[in-house]
């Protein structure tokens, strides 16, 4: 029988980057928001995501890629204390 | 370990010809841990390394679940890779062996095979590499040392062939054949190296500038066709191993096919047995045939994937077979050889009585005598037509 459909060997994805075409923000519960007034651009919001969703530009802390963040809340838990510029709202709000 | 020769042979045990095997193919990374009765052929071959006779990277992992894994990071990334165990070890690498041939990775296992526990027992029995048989591992089943050594090297281009990619365990039997001295031909350095050749893999995860992933999820919408696609593959392996047997003959002589019969032809009755006990039986063979019975043996080389055509071809005309398990598949219904050949069989028109006897579990000894009394019954089984006992244990 001929392969039905064809896959590569060994479930091998046969190409770099893919997990960006992959939209992952549709797992998400709770959607974090960014309050611009509080926020001192430590980016440590930046490091710590672990899916590369949090957004900057020129060094400047300016959002979220929602198409991939999966709102665990780690970047609103690790926004420091002092400053928590970070909220997660229910998605369903 | 310095090894004598004479006139190119040697006396060796099945773990010193393992690891010698393994000298010569100079895998590129071997993680191992060891365990009895597996455990010498690790250490020599870690003398190996150490004496520099080889370039491999010995890792020594803290259990065998990490071994399997390190063998799967390494075979991920392109290396050859090879490692050895028993019993315990092969159990606690189950979840990486599934792992191992779903990426289609071409590792080669040894398992010296032992008793699995409870109790705890270090001596033969298959119950390690029967559980292992769902894996998705070729299994190939060596009678004598001189055998296990050839199989580990056919095992690499087995296992590495475009058409298989997958991974290959050789089995052979604890104490009975890892540890006593047999005579065998050892081959040069170059004439294995120039068997195997080198390996090079399509895909790894160190070539950089083509960027692949490997081990990701795949949920409903494909996985059902990786599954499809190791199916086949594990399916056509068998002619694989033909087609390098034949080659291994072609160089080196010595014959190997899917199975071996033994005064297989005219007999009557058979018995099917893997590993060192087929020796055993041979001698019963022998013994019998003297007085005029037409006694047989079947010994499958090859049990994954399991050449169920050519076994029923060659059973086919017999009367009745016992086949001697050394494991219980612990179903109430025999053993698993017993379960598969029995079902292999079912097409044939004139059905052959068969029957499960079960053997020799944790070590226990396999006489002649074992073999004979086996025989008798297939005797009034062929003359009766009918089956007594459909399965029982015996050395018991
Ligand atoms: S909620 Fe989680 S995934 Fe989303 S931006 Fe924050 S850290 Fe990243
Ligand atoms: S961690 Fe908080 S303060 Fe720092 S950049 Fe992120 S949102 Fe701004």
């Amino acid at each position: 029988m001929a392969d039905k459909k064809a896959v590569p060997l060994g479930g091998v994805i046969p190409e770099g980057g893919t997990a960006d075409g992959y939209s992952t923000g549709g797992w998400r519960k709770l959607r974090p928001v960014l309050n611009k007034e509080k926020c001192t651009n430590c980016l440590i919001c930046w490091v710590m995501c672990p899916d590369s969703a949090v957004i900057t530009e020129d060094g400047k802390m300016i959002g979220f890629d929602l198409e991939h963040c999966k709102g665990c809340g780690i970047c609103a838990m690790e926004c420091p204390d002092k400053v928590k510029a970070i909220k997660m709202e229910e998605e369903a709000d | 370990m310095a090894i004598t020769m004479t006139k190119g042979q040697a006396g060796l045990t099945g773990n010193s010809a393992i690891a010698y095997a393994m000298k010569q193919i100079n895998p590129d990374v071997c993680p191992a841990y060891p365990i009895t009765p597996s455990t010498a052929v690790i250490e020599e071959f870690a003398s190996y390394v150490a004496d520099g006779a080889v370039t491999t990277e010995l890792i020594t992992v803290e259990s065998e679940h990490s071994a399997m894994s390190a063998c799967i990071g390494a075979a991920a990334a392109g290396a050859r890779v090879m490692t050895a165990t028993s019993s315990q070890g092969l159990a606690l690498m189950w979840e990486m062996l599934y792992i191992a041939s779903g990426m289609r990775l071409p590792i080669i296992l040894t398992d010296v095979n032992r008793a699995l526990s409870a109790p705890i027992n270090i001596h033969c029995d298959h119950s390690d590499s029967m559980g292992a048989r769902d894996s998705g591992w070729i299994q190939l089943y060596s009678e004598t040392v001189q055998e296990a050594y050839d199989n580990l090297i056919q095992a690499v281009r087995i296992a590495e062939d475009e058409t298989v990619q997958l991974p290959v365990m050789v089995c052979l039997d604890g104490f009975i054949t890892s540890h006593a001295i047999e005579n065998i031909t050892l081959l040069s350095d170059e004439e294995v190296q120039g068997f195997v050749g080198e390996y090079n893999a399509k895909t790894t995860l160190l070539d950089i500038d083509h960027p692949v992933t490997m081990g990701a999820m795949s949920l409903p919408e494909n996985y059902i066709d990786f599954k499809f696609q190791q199916s086949e593959a594990i399916a056509r392996s068998k002619d694989t191993v033909l087609k390098v047997a034949e080659d291994f003959e072609k160089r080196f002589g010595r014959k190997y096919g899917l199975f071996e019969g033994y005064r297989l032809e005219d007999a009557e009755i058979a018995i099917v047995i893997l590993n060192s006990a087929a020796g055993t039986t041979k001698v019963a063979v022998d013994e019998l045939r003297k007085k005029g019975l037409k006694a047989g043996l079947l010994r499958p080389r090859l049990f994954r994937p399991f050449p169920f055509k050519e076994l029923a071809e060659a059973l086919k005309d017999k009367k009745a077979i016992a086949v001697l398990d050394r494991a219980d598949s612990m179903n109430g219904f025999g053993g698993p050889v017993f379960n598969e050949l029995r079902s292999a069989l079912y097409d044939v028109p004139k059905r052959p009585k068969v029957v499960s006897r079960i053997y020799g579990l944790g070590g226990r000894d396999y006489k002649v005598k074992d073999a004979i009394a086996v025989f008798e019954e297939l005797k009034t089984i062929a003359e009766t037509g009918m089956v007594d006992t459909l399965q029982k244990y015996i050395t018991i």
